[in-house]
């Protein structure tokens, strides 16, 4: 075992901290998609290499050779600061590894760029009515006419998609293939023809997601990543990466912070709840779990580096573990409150904009998608530790 | 020795699940959650059709005597029916209405008083909030003084806050009825997460207010172990209903070409619900039955039962909701109402931790 990251590290952690310090007064205090303030603080960043950092210039980023130390302290410093570390999203996350991994060169170059930028939003295309846990046995069929699939059918819980310019989307273009090779990764404008979005409401009572239907749209036929029929494939490159950005310690680390300052604020029969021995025991559980979390990310940051063996386990269980210990978290922000716990929308008692309410559902969202926490444990109990699939009826 | 419901008791149950089943329709729960919160249409701050229909069934009745036209059952009879309220999440009043207030009048009220208002009650005419709350534990310094005859503070919280009289407990264990009308009195509906029980603050500055002359400590007490068990009785029947719908939908849903039911971790996941969730019926029934004896366990078995429900509802709001995948998490199926209304009952009269450190308080 060796901490330290070296000197050459510390001061590139001081030189992150000085950034976030002298200019946070710049930090957008909004998340709404394509806002001024947004895409100029994700100008800023990407200029200053904390953002799209090793994504070659050409491409629009900042073109930094690979150091997984550095964006680790970046990611560390940001959350501890409480300020965001520029765009999210599904089309930076998810679509922009898959295009750097996959996708052709006339395609990194159309969709890498802005999309970086914040002026390209995408959503995510997979789920369908029929097809949740069971992706690989998605309908949306793509049927190659001249130069240009037409694809039919639904996805639905495609979040943002009623703001989304372009879509990655999973379609059938094989019909006789086996379910997992008859599947194409498929890139398209949300304006042609043919689509239509209807917005659905989840439980937060706001309309994130959406059910989209595709009535003979018309793509291009070169608007595929990878090969025809590979689309299983492409698509698993990086469902990795998003389990990993729904759990991330770093950020659980951060609201863990937030609730401390709260619990030293509320008061009960004017005790401070941080005084009551019932509720420090849970805050300490909870510490506890996320010490645990961020170890053992750093363990498997330690693991990227030096492409050890033996972690396959210590990063299968990094959504089933992070996803609960935020819900978690963010529930005993709401004891915390009690009644006012409760306060919802246009309540004068809100706390921290309501955000724990809100972000306590929203977790339970994140239990449930990319992966029910049941599909983790069907995969760490298969692939982690080896034992049988469960049987099944009908062999993919 | 027979523990369990009377044959009265299944089928007063039985007609009101009826009833609720017809007339508390998700629908009709929907349109009324809807309107609640759109403020240019306060149309419906209350659901006067399932009011009535609950009037016409006694639910207000209840506890209060014949002689003041009532029903004269007792707290294991609410509490059967606080169930199927929950199970149906029913936006009409209750535990302030048709428990705390009656009971309030009947330990601390005067004859007068009595005859005043607990025929009206009875009848639904009339509809009574409880301002309690700071009496469980007191929030961004709230709180009711009384002196002769005024209250002077604020109070959060007050359950059945769309009611025509309050009953506020104030900081020095009084209770006192006010009218909504009064002078001084500024009201205010809070939004939470739970539409489907409004709930509301009151402001008292120098406002006229009726004492009850009999309150106490004490009688405060016991209210609260009402409220508490009603509480946790309409968690226990809201977390019924969503088991029962993680059960129905796991048989149809089908991924990988079979129902997800026939996967072990759905069923193991719905077996645990059901190990957590049916024992805290038979508790639920002996909490309601040792306030009808006055038992000397009576409170601490209110406290474990409100705190323990609480934990128990919340583990099923979670689960259920998994088992249904995204569509849990979609207002499609209005899962979420039932979520909501243990998050809302949770809190209310007094969180699990709070009420664990009042049981505790046997030991010393
Ligand atoms: C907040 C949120 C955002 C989302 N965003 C997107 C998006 O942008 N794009 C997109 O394509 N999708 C999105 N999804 C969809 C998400 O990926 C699916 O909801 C998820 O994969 C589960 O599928 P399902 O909803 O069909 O549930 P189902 O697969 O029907 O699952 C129902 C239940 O059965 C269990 N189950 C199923 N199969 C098995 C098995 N083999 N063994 C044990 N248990 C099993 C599940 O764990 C679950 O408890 C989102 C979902 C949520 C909640």
């Amino acid at each position: 075992m060796d901490l330290s990251f070296g000197p050459e590290y510390e001061r590139f952690r001081a030189e992150v901290r000085d950034f976030i310090e002298s200019h946070r007064h710049l930090a957008p205090n909004t998340m709404a998609l394509r806002h001024k303030s947004v895409l100029d603080w994700q100008r800023l960043l990407i200029d200053k290499g904390y953002a799209a950092r090793t994504i070659p210039r050409e491409y629009g980023g900042a073109g930094l050779p690979t150091d997984i130390l550095k964006s680790f302290i970046i990611g560390e410093e940001f959350a501890a600061a409480r300020v965001r570390a520029g765009i999210g999203g599904q089309g930076i996350h998810m679509l922009v590894p898959t295009l750097l991994e996959l996708g052709s060169e006339e395609q990194k170059r159309q969709f890498i760029p802005p999309t970086l930028a914040g002026e390209m939003i995408w959503c995510q295309g997979y789920s369908e009515p029929g097809a949740g846990s069971d992706l690989a046995s998605l309908r949306t069929s793509a049927v190659l006419d001249g130069d240009e699939w037409v694809v039919n059918g639904q996805k639905i819980w495609t979040s943002t998609a009623h703001l989304a310019d372009w879509i990655f989307c999973l379609v059938r273009t094989e019909p006789e293939a086996p379910k997992h090779r008859g599947i194409s990764f498929m890139l398209f404008d949300m304006k042609t023809p043919g689509i239509e979005v209807r917005p659905l409401v989840d439980m937060t009572m706001e309309r994130n997601f959406n059910e989209v239907f595709f009535t003979d749209v018309r793509v291009p036929k070169a608007q595929i990543v990878g090969a025809r029929g590979e689309g299983w494939m492409v698509a698993n490159t990086i469902l990795k990466n998003e389990r990993d950005t729904l759990a991330d310690p770093n950020q659980a680390q951060a609201r863990l912070n937030s609730l401390v300052e709260l619990m030293r604020s509320e008061t009960i029969d004017g005790v401070r709840v941080i005084d009551k021995p019932e509720f420090r025991d849970r805050l300490m559980r909870l510490q506890g779990r996320a010490l645990a979390n961020r170890f053992n990310d750093l363990r498997n940051l330690s693991n990227r580096l030096g492409g050890r063996a033996d972690g396959a386990l210590a990063q299968m269980i990094v959504k089933l573990q992070g996803t609960e210990l935020r819900h978690d978290i963010e529930g005993l922000a709401i004891d915390v409150m009690g009644e006012t716990g409760l306060a919802y929308g246009s309540n004068p008692y809100l706390r921290d904009k309501g955000s724990w309410q809100y972000q306590y559902m929203y977790y339970l969202g994140l239990i449930i998608g990319g992966g029910t926490s049941q599909i983790q444990k069907n995969i760490i109990s298969e692939r982690g530790l080896g034992m049988p699939r469960e049987p099944r009826p009908h062999p993919a | 020795m027979e523990f369990g419901l009377s044959e009265e008791q299944r089928l007063l149950q039985a007609s009101l699940s009826g009833y609720l089943n017809e007339h508390a329709s998700l629908d009709r729960v929907r349109r009324f959650a809807d309107n609640t919160t759109d403020k240019a249409n306060k149309t419906e701050a209350r659901a006067r059709d399932i009011e009535q229909g609950l009037a016409e069934l006694g639910v207000p009745a209840l506890m209060i005597d014949e002689a003041h036209g009532g029903v004269g059952l007792g707290t294991l009879d609410a509490c059967v029916v606080a169930e199927a309220l929950g199970y149906s999440v029913t936006p009409a009043p209750f535990v302030a209405n048709a428990v705390i207030a009656p009971l309030a009048l009947r330990l601390a009220g005067s004859e007068a008083q009595r005859r005043e208002w607990l025929p009206k009650l009875a009848s639904g005419e009339l509809v009574i909030g409880a301002a309690l709350a700071e009496s469980a534990g007191a929030r961004v310094g709230a709180g009711v003084t009384a002196s002769r005859g005024k209250l002077t503070g604020k109070s959060l919280f007050v359950l059945d806050f769309e009611a025509d009289v309050y009953l506020v407990g104030d900081v020095a264990g009084g209770l006192t009825l006010v009218s909504k009308d009064a002078s001084g009195l500024t009201r205010r509906r809070l939004e939470t997460v739970d539409r489907t029980r409004p709930i509301g603050e009151l402001v008292f500055d120098k406002t006229n207010a009726e004492p009850l002359p009999g309150a106490s400590r004490t009688i405060v007490r016991t209210l609260l172990d009402h409220g508490r068990v009603m509480l946790a009785a309409d968690t226990l029947g809201a977390a019924q209903a969503m088991l029962d719908k993680a059960v129905a939908y796991a048989k149809e849903r089908e991924q990988f070409g079979r129902a997800i039911a026939s996967f072990q971790a759905v069923k193991h996941m719905c077996a645990e619900m059901a190990a957590q969730l049916e024992p805290t019926r038979a508790f639920a029934w002996y909490a309601a039955h040792a306030l009808d004896e006055t038992s000397q366990d009576a409170h601490l078995t209110a406290c474990h039962l409100k705190a323990h429900v609480s934990e128990v509802g919340g583990f099923v709001a979670k689960t259920a909701t998994e088992v249904h995948g995204g569509m849990g998490f979609t207002d499609l199926l209005g899962l979420h109402y039932w979520f909501k209304r243990i998050g809302f009952n949770r809190q209310m009269l007094g969180s699990p931790e709070r009420l664990r450190e009042e049981a505790a308080r046997q030991f010393q």
